[in-house]
């Protein structure tokens, strides 16, 4: 590997993402085009996500990855070997000791500090998509905050469930104009986002779209007056340090389709587990 | 009653090149007031429609538009998000086919619920009473507000766009064809319909139409196109009882009689 | 007790090596050379470099041997080995017109200047499964007689037939680019709609051929007819030139082998403009004239718009094409499914629950 440059990226494309990425927080929940190159990874799995964070990934960073929230699930393996290989960087499973975060599809249930970036990987940052699949439009629909039919699609969903069906991915209105995809995390994660102390980058490789919630920036996710957003609960508990607090991943663990059920955050509940000891 | 009219157009024109659209139309449309535009195709009265609404550019002319808050404004002029965004709380378009008017994927009660989500409204309970009520208004019965258009008759459809087009209660309306491709009784329904809905709410109406029985129900006064032109202008029923230029002549004689 | 499942690196890198085994098969087998699949599986090269958007033979060959003969694997391999390379800047166009033509026929005249050559064409070949080659003939084959040789000054003898139809004004013209222009480039910056015809182009050189192929057959069964005549398709070799900044003047870095396709399409006239045929057009690296030929037809069906057609059918959707014919980002995305998704399906799995159970949760 080190026929390759620091962090894979020529500095000529690191350059060009940053721009992106000041670009996008300078206008917070707007997607901005970048030029997203083919990398080492398949897209879909994390390409955008990876080019955000070979962009700003420095040698005194430490860098955490997960993937559903652990740190041992095979992409997020992959992608911390990856940068372990190209950068030399210290990696930690430790959300805390983390100056840099790529996630996938989770974010942390240890809050997060200011001086800490999240990098979340996106594979459809468009919201509008649902209803137009056209990207001339759905530009002109955001720029003239032409957001009307989000809110009819949670209006159908109450009208045929009762309640909103959207269970992660919820769409979000970012400083009170830019309507966002927090990329598919669960809604459970949706409150986080809003006034973050940590910067939160959001890549889309497949697609070539940047977008950021810079820091203290008010998120809401979108709802009605007499249908307010709601997170999901579990009755049970962690079966392994007993939270009722985090995110519970569903483990079949017979035959008979018995089930426990346990913390979704490896690192958070290995800690948790270490106090109880 | 205002001093000035609501809308002022004044040397309209729209060429495609050398073929003519619409040339040097003027007239002036009143709050309450429904202007019916008549002629055969070709004969230049969508393309009015078309650029008062934005739909395609003017070659030349002004259309002066006073605002709720009482400013004017040139709406060829005006910058697209701007004229966009004044599409959704003053005026309204009821296309000649409803599909061209309603998200056929959606629902008819978010059908009519969106212009008003689309303006922040944010309470569902609300939002579904007030397409109820419109629902009503427009003779859809209750029990369809949560099926889809393309389950609807053409005449249902048509209801519905009016409905979807009226909710936001915009000043002025723009229809084109309105009872374009439904049968005849079908229409006349739709067409009583209209005439309370504009009464009621005070609506002022440009009614583009090839069809003059539709100016006789709907509209206070006509002009009557050709080749782009305006040849003649005037009160309806004057017009349609004794029509000065030979071409409102020719097209009122050639209406059949009821 | 319920232990949480670890191990993950282990066994990583115990799928790789297993895979590495794989690819060798039976040691007793030889192993395959590069220098082999070069010049056997030389279609197969040339259709990696297409899609890998790379002209380097030897490179695509190793991708090709590495993917286990995965065609879209190799394409993969290549394009990212692409990312690292240094970009020394833009060659001059090639110039097709002085092409060493190892093949060139057209469909539109029965004989034309420089004649129909047929070159190494599978065209005319029964397709019958000749088990002479399974038993290692191919080196008898290859010494039985002299090939018919190409005339091998191919400048004044070959005209393109576009051009012959272009002097009387038959064809539309090509509108000749503006120099300032910067050629886009789709692997430095991403695409924007609508989309001009060089940045479409670049799209579909690197696009899937099996996805273009369809596009283009729709179009001859009526998704967006637009009555393809074959004016010319010749292969053969090119030089590529570049002005070097230090010279000034064009010194000639390769030659390379392509295939090219000019569409003689549709015509369309009107009242003020006399009647005239349009185009459509294709190039590939070496010989890959399916590939040429396809990419033609659905070019010609992308430039509907600016041809006054109504696009009505999927080859002639800009945004549909475009955005859908690059195998690498689709077989990345399909292939993601693969990835754990446990924390959403979760969240589906309790919204789900509460549906059914008709229980409104409490904010």
């Amino acid at each position: 590997m080190s026929a390759y440059n620091f962090a894979y990226l020529d500095e000529q494309t690191k350059r060009m993402i940053r721009r992106a990425i000041l670009k996008a927080i300078a206008i917070p929940g707007y997607q901005v085009p970048f030029g997203s190159r083919e990398m080492p990874l398949s897209y879909g799995w994390g390409t955008g996500g990876v080019q955000v964070t070979a962009s700003v990934i420095g040698p005194d960073d430490v860098l955490k990855v997960i993937d559903q929230g652990a740190d041992d699930t095979t992409n997020a393996v992959s992608i911390r070997h990856f940068f372990a290989r190209t950068t030399g960087v210290r990696t930690t499973t430790r959300t805390d000791e983390a100056t840099l975060i790529q996630t996938r599809h989770r974010i942390p249930e240890t809050p997060l500090c200011a001086g800490q970036i999240m990098v979340f990987q996106v594979p459809i940052p468009e919201p509008l998509r649902w209803l137009e699949p056209r990207e001339t439009e759905t530009r002109t629909m955001h720029a003239l905050e032409e957001y009307g039919v989000m809110h009819v699609r949670l209006y159908e969903d109450i009208t045929q469930h009762g309640r909103v069906a959207t269970a992660y991915d919820y769409p979000v209105r970012v400083n009170g104009r830019y309507i966002m995809r927090p990329s598919p995390i669960p809604k459970f994660d949706n409150p986080k986002l809003d006034r973050s102390p940590a910067l939160l980058l959001f890549g889309a490789g497949r697609e070539k779209r940047i977008y950021a919630v810079p820091p203290w920036t008010p998120v809401k996710s979108l709802d009605f007056d007499d249908h307010p957003f709601t997170i999901e609960r579990w009755e049970e508990a962690c079966a392994l340090c007993g939270s009722r607090e985090s995110f519970l991943d569903e483990v079949i663990v017979d035959d008979k389709g018995g089930r426990i059920f346990v913390c979704s955050d490896t690192d958070y509940c290995g800690r948790r587990r270490e106090h109880l000891a | 009653m205002s001093e000035r009219p609501l809308l002022a157009v004044r040397g309209l024109t729209k060429r495609y090149g050398e073929r003519t659209g619409c040339v040097d139309v003027g007239f002036d449309l009143w709050p309450g007031e429904v202007i019916g535009v008549v002629g055969e195709s070709g004969s230049g009265k969508t393309t009015i429609l078309h650029c008062l609404s934005g739909r395609t550019a003017a070659t030349a002319g002004s259309a002066t538009f006073v605002q709720r808050d009482g400013t004017v404004v040139d709406l060829l002029r005006m910058p697209e998000a701007a004229r966009r965004r004044l599409a959704r709380t003053d005026w309204a378009m009821v296309q000649q086919n409803p599909r061209d008017g309603l998200r056929m994927s959606v629902t008819a009660g978010a059908n009519v619920g969106e212009p008003l989500m689309a303006l922040g409204a944010r309470h569902y309970g609300e939002i579904r009473g007030r397409a109820l009520d419109w629902l009503g208004q427009v003779e859809i019965p209750l029990d369809r507000i949560d099926d889809l258009p393309a389950t609807f008759s053409g005449g249902m459809q048509q209801r519905l766009q009016i409905a979807r087009s009226l909710v936001t209660r915009p000043r002025m309306v723009f229809m084109d064809e309105p009872t374009g491709g439904l049968d005849v009784s079908v229409q006349a329904r739709l067409l009583d319909l209209l005439r309370g809905l504009v009464a009621d709410l005070g609506l002022a109406a440009i009614v583009v139409t090839h069809d003059l029985a539709v100016t006789r129900l709907l509209a206070h006064r006509l002009l009557v196109m050709r080749g782009g032109e305006i040849v003649e202008s005037g009160l309806t029923d004057q017009i349609l009882d004794d029509p000065q230029h030979p071409y409102s002549q020719l097209l009122v004689s050639s209406v059949l009689p009821p | 007790m319920y232990v949480a499942v670890k191990g993950g690196e282990q066994a990583i890198e115990a799928a790789h090596r297993l895979l590495a085994q794989e690819r060798r098969g039976d040691p007793a087998v030889p192993e395959l050379s590069l220098a082999q699949i070069e010049e056997q599986l030389a279609l197969l090269v040339d259709r990696v470099m297409a899609e890998g958007s790379l002209h380097d033979r030897e490179l695509a060959a190793l991708a090709i041997k590495q993917a286990r003969g995965d065609l879209l694997e190799a394409v993969f391999l290549l394009r990212a080995y692409r990312t690292t390379l240094p970009r020394f800047g833009a060659s001059e166009p090639i110039d097709t017109g002085s092409m060493t033509i190892r093949r060139r026929i057209s469909a539109t005249f029965k004989d034309l200047p420089g004649g129909q050559i047929l070159g190494p064409t599978f065209d005319y070949t029964h397709r019958l499964l000749d088990f002479d080659l399974a038993a290692g003939a191919d080196a008898e084959l290859a010494g039985a007689g002299e090939p018919t040789s190409a005339p091998d000054d191919g400048e004044a003898s070959m005209p393109r037939v576009v051009d012959l139809l272009d002097r009387e004004g038959l064809i539309e013209a090509e509108e000749p680019d503006d120099e300032s222009d910067p050629v886009p480039d789709l692997t430095r910056a991403p695409l924007r709609f609508p989309a001009d015809r060089a940045a479409r182009l670049q799209n579909l050189a690197r696009g899937d051929e099996g996805f273009l192929l369809s596009l283009g057959y729709s179009t001859q069964r009526g998704y967006g007819r637009n009555h393809p005549f074959a004016g010319e398709i010749r292969l053969g070799d090119v030089d590529v030139e570049l002005v070097p900044e230090e010279l000034g003047f064009a010194v000639t870095i390769a030659a390379i082998g392509v295939t090219e396709c000019h569409l003689v399409n549709q015509f369309r006239g009107s009242a003020t403009a006399p009647a005239q045929f349009t185009r459509g057009y294709g190039l590939a690296f070496g010989e890959a004239e399916r590939k040429a030929m396809v990419m033609a037809l659905v070019d010609r069906a992308l430039r509907g718009r600016e041809l006054g057609e109504t696009p009505a059918s999927p080859a002639q959707d800009e945004e549909f094409v475009l955005y859908h014919s690059d195998n690498v980002e689709a077989s990345g995305f399909v292939q993601h499914l693969k990835l754990p998704h446990y924390v959403d399906f979760q969240s589906e799995l309790v919204l789900v629950r509460n549906l059914r159970a008709g229980t409104e949760p409490a904010p």
